[in-house]
């Protein structure tokens, strides 16, 4: 950053550059590409806070640690870049905590650097000292501390290529306060040392081309993507592949925008909540392309029964998500990109005509609806005008449960990075925060958290930080006074037994305007339109609560244990068809 | 089915905690690990002996290679292998015994490292089956104490069995 120049001072021979911990970590992270950070100070990362008072670097504060790293999440989720998380030792560490499992399940690159009291204070339960390294350990890809400041560059730059490249995900560095203040040199070409760290990228070539020669051969074919889509930033080679060889294309959860949800080969989301025309077709197939996803038990339901009829094709770039729930067929490892990219060179076009008849029947039959004659307000009606009042290119971003579901459901997406979301480790809180590291991310873009009134509880805090960064972001609140999801379970399985369910809401919209954003209420159905046309209209931070239809339930279910076919509430579409 | 994993790993602190918590997160079972240095200063050897079917086994070596430190992952099933357990054992070993428990190490071609006016420490390594054995022989003297290091193992030179199965590399 700014060399010391009291180092060379009379001396005609060019002594090194001797920089401390803190310097060179900050030096690190901007050679590392990195612009925009977001953190919380305290005592023994103070050093690095000091770096950082003039560095070239976007700061921003969040309310809460947890919030902070669900913003470098969200960022990195929107941008595709490594989001960056910094904290102090001890509390600020464990309230990471929950940001790194959540980034961890879902596979996103994050660096996270935490403070740590000095390394010969450390194990003897000094003030606000944590075990960090063995506590984040199992939510990370990788973590170490740093003991010595000649070691600091090069790990930095060993936790940004670990955290983007292979299968992505978080990585934290712990740097004790010590080692913040010794004294190196700094070498910004310095090599990574990662023997044990071979990320496979390109695909074996006879197993791609088995890949193809099974999807030449197949009648009825499924492609079932997942978050790696997203992560490799496939979405143009999915789309190739897709068109050429006519496939109907299936998402998870997370993979949502990987495919354009407009174009007819989408059969949109499968699974436990998915639509009934991909969960009849996954269940029909004789030939699964899984790309990027892991097989998760929200995915097949009752595993022994999922997708009975298919030879199954397995690219991962994960080695280990690869025959851990289905046994593969065909296994390519390597990036999806580039094997999508192969693929669609050798495929030929097919009709499949009886196959995408078939498929267009379960889409006649089984549409995703609801009462939309209701006068009550439709939590699904919000989530489709929000769709059209967005002209369907907003971001998006939810929390965790009825809210996430009815989002993936009824939003409609057209492009990857759009929509985002807990998936694998399912943090309710999630929403607000992510939206506002997408929001950093993307300033330009419409940024909408479509969230639940008790996940939205959990973190809003971090409103005001919204506000203090005169972020636009949307938040739509889709209030039923319930933990909405819980409350479905309650109803169905446990006798309406209503156990804990349920919090006293404060007014949504008193609370926006005393952070100093804009709230606004709704309570009947025909205000919804207008709200949200204020809403997109605002500059600042704005919070619409709805509030809406309190005991509506998510349909489709396959309920916990039961196959992909065996779904409730199919009834309930057939009649809104 | 027991099978023995050899993984090359980093010597770096933190990775045998990575190791043993990837195993307890993913309710793997182990029977032994064993750490110890390489020639390189740089690496160490982790031998860990895993009961479990093929699936498991096959996560187990999958999920070894995933984590950063590991170097390199071998599974020695099906493989001509030297595999070898070292122990200390102290048991009671009155005067009037001695010739016959003398003969029995000598047997089982251990060393008495160690003579008390009541007992006896003897050290013996070998295949586990010997070192159960030897256990079982042990027992009737009375044990006092029982030190394993656990299996360590190295395929042999003339490979006879089936190759091994490598999955941190191509």
């Amino acid at each position: 950053m700014k060399s010391d120049s009291s180092q060379s001072a009379g001396s005609a021979e060019k002594s090194p550059i001797l920089r401390t911990g803190a310097e060179i970590a900050v030096q690190s992270l901007i050679d590392a590409g990195v612009d925009t950070m977001f953190g919380y100070p305290g005592g023994v990362i103070l050093p690095f806070f000091d770096k950082l008072y003039d560095a070239p670097i976007r700061f921003i504060i969040p309310r809460h640690e947890q919030g902070g790293a669900h913003m470098a999440d969200g960022y990195a989720r929107a941008s595709g870049k490594v989001g960056v998380i910094v904290a102090t030792s001890g509390p600020g560490a464990c309230n990471l905590v929950t940001g790194l499992g959540t980034a961890m399940m879902d596979s996103i690159p994050m660096v996270a650097i935490t403070g740590q009291v000095r390394t010969d204070l450390i194990g003897n339960d000094a003030f606000q000292e944590a075990d960090t390294t063995g506590i984040t350990r199992p939510v990370t890809k990788y973590n170490c501390i740093v003991k010595d400041v000649k070691d600091l560059a090069r790990t930095i730059k060993e936790a940004f290529f670990i955290a983007s490249t292979g299968r992505p995900g978080p990585v934290v560095v712990d740097l004790p306060v010590d080692v913040q203040v010794a004294k190196t040199e700094y070498d910004a070409g310095v090599e990574m040392r990662l023997p044990g760290y071979k990320p496979k990228l390109k695909g074996h070539h006879r197993q791609i081309e088995m890949a193809a020669e099974a999807i030449n051969k197949s009648e009825k074919p499924v492609l079932y993507v997942g978050g790696g889509i997203i992560s490799a930033n496939a979405g143009e080679e999915l789309r190739a592949l897709a068109k050429k060889a006519h496939l109907p294309v299936t998402m998870t959860l997370l993979a949502l925008g990987g495919y354009d949800q407009n174009e007819a080969e989408s059969l949109d989301m499968l699974g436990m909540h998915g639509t009934a025309y991909a969960n009849y077709a996954v269940q029909e197939c004789d030939l699964l392309i899984a790309v990027g996803a892991r097989f998760d038990d929200r995915v097949t339901g009752k595993l022994k029964a999922f997708a009975p009829h298919a030879k199954v094709i397995h690219v991962d770039i994960d080695p280990a998500s690869i025959a851990k729930n289905v046994r593969a067929d065909i296994p390519v490892v390597g990036d999806a990109k580039y094997i999508l990219g192969e693929m669609a060179k050798m495929v030929e076009h097919r009709e499949r005509k009886e196959w995408f008849t078939k498929i267009a029947q379960w889409k006649k039959k089984y549409p995703m609806g609801y009462d939309r004659k209701s006068t009550n307000i439709k939590p699904q009606y919000v989530i489709e005008q929000v769709c059209e009042l967005t002209g369907g290119d907003a971001i998006v971003t939810t929390g965790v449960g009825q809210n996430q579901m009815w989002t993936a459901q009824f939003y409609r997406f057209k492009r990857p990075r759009q929509f985002i979301t807990s998936g694998g480790l399912g943090t309710m809180g999630y929403g607000l925060p992510a939206a506002i590291g997408a929001q950093i991310a993307m300033p330009e873009a419409t940024v909408v958290d479509i969230d639940g009134d008790h996940s939205f509880n959990m973190t809003l805090t971090e409103l005001r930080t919204a506000v203090q960064y005169e972020l636009p972001i949307k938040v739509c609140i889709l209030n039923n006074g319930y933990m909405g999801m819980v409350r479905q379970w309650q109803e169905l399985f446990y006798n309406k037994r209503y156990s804990k369910s349920y919090l006293a809401n404060p007014d949504y919209a008193k609370v926006a305007e005393a952070l100093g954003a804009v709230g606004i209420t709704v309570e009947k159905k025909a205000d919804v339109p207008k709200a949200i046309k204020k809403m997109l209209g605002e500059k600042m931070p704005c919070v619409v609560d709805f509030h809406v239809e309190r005991e509506e339930n998510v349909w489709p279910m396959v309920p916990s244990g039961k196959s992909l076919h065996e779904m409730d509430g199919l009834d309930l579409l057939e009649s809104m068809a | 089915m027991k099978h023995i994993i050899s993984a090359l790993v980093e010597n770096k602190p933190g990775v045998l905690a990575h190791v043993s918590g990837m195993f307890a997160a993913r309710a793997f079972n182990i029977d032994s690990l064993v750490v110890g240095r390489t020639e390189d200063p740089q690496l160490s050897r982790m031998t860990i002996v895993v009961v479990g079917d093929d699936r498991v086994l096959e996560q187990v070596r999958k999920q070894l290679a995933k984590i950063i430190p590991v170097v390199k992952v071998q599974d020695f099933a099906g493989q001509a292998v030297v595999a070898r357990d070292l122990m200390l054992i102290t048991f009671a070993a009155p005067a009037e015994k001695r010739p016959e428990i003398l003969a029995l190490v000598e047997t089982f071609k251990g060393n008495v490292v160690d003579i008390g006016q009541k007992t006896m420490m003897v050290e013996i390594s070998g295949p586990e089956e010997k070192i159960e054995a030897f256990i079982e022989m042990c027992r009737p003297y009375g044990i006092k104490n029982v030190a394993r290091t656990g299996t360590i193992a190295m395929p042999r030179q003339e490979k006879t069995g089936g190759g091994t199965q490598e999955v941190a590399e191509e």
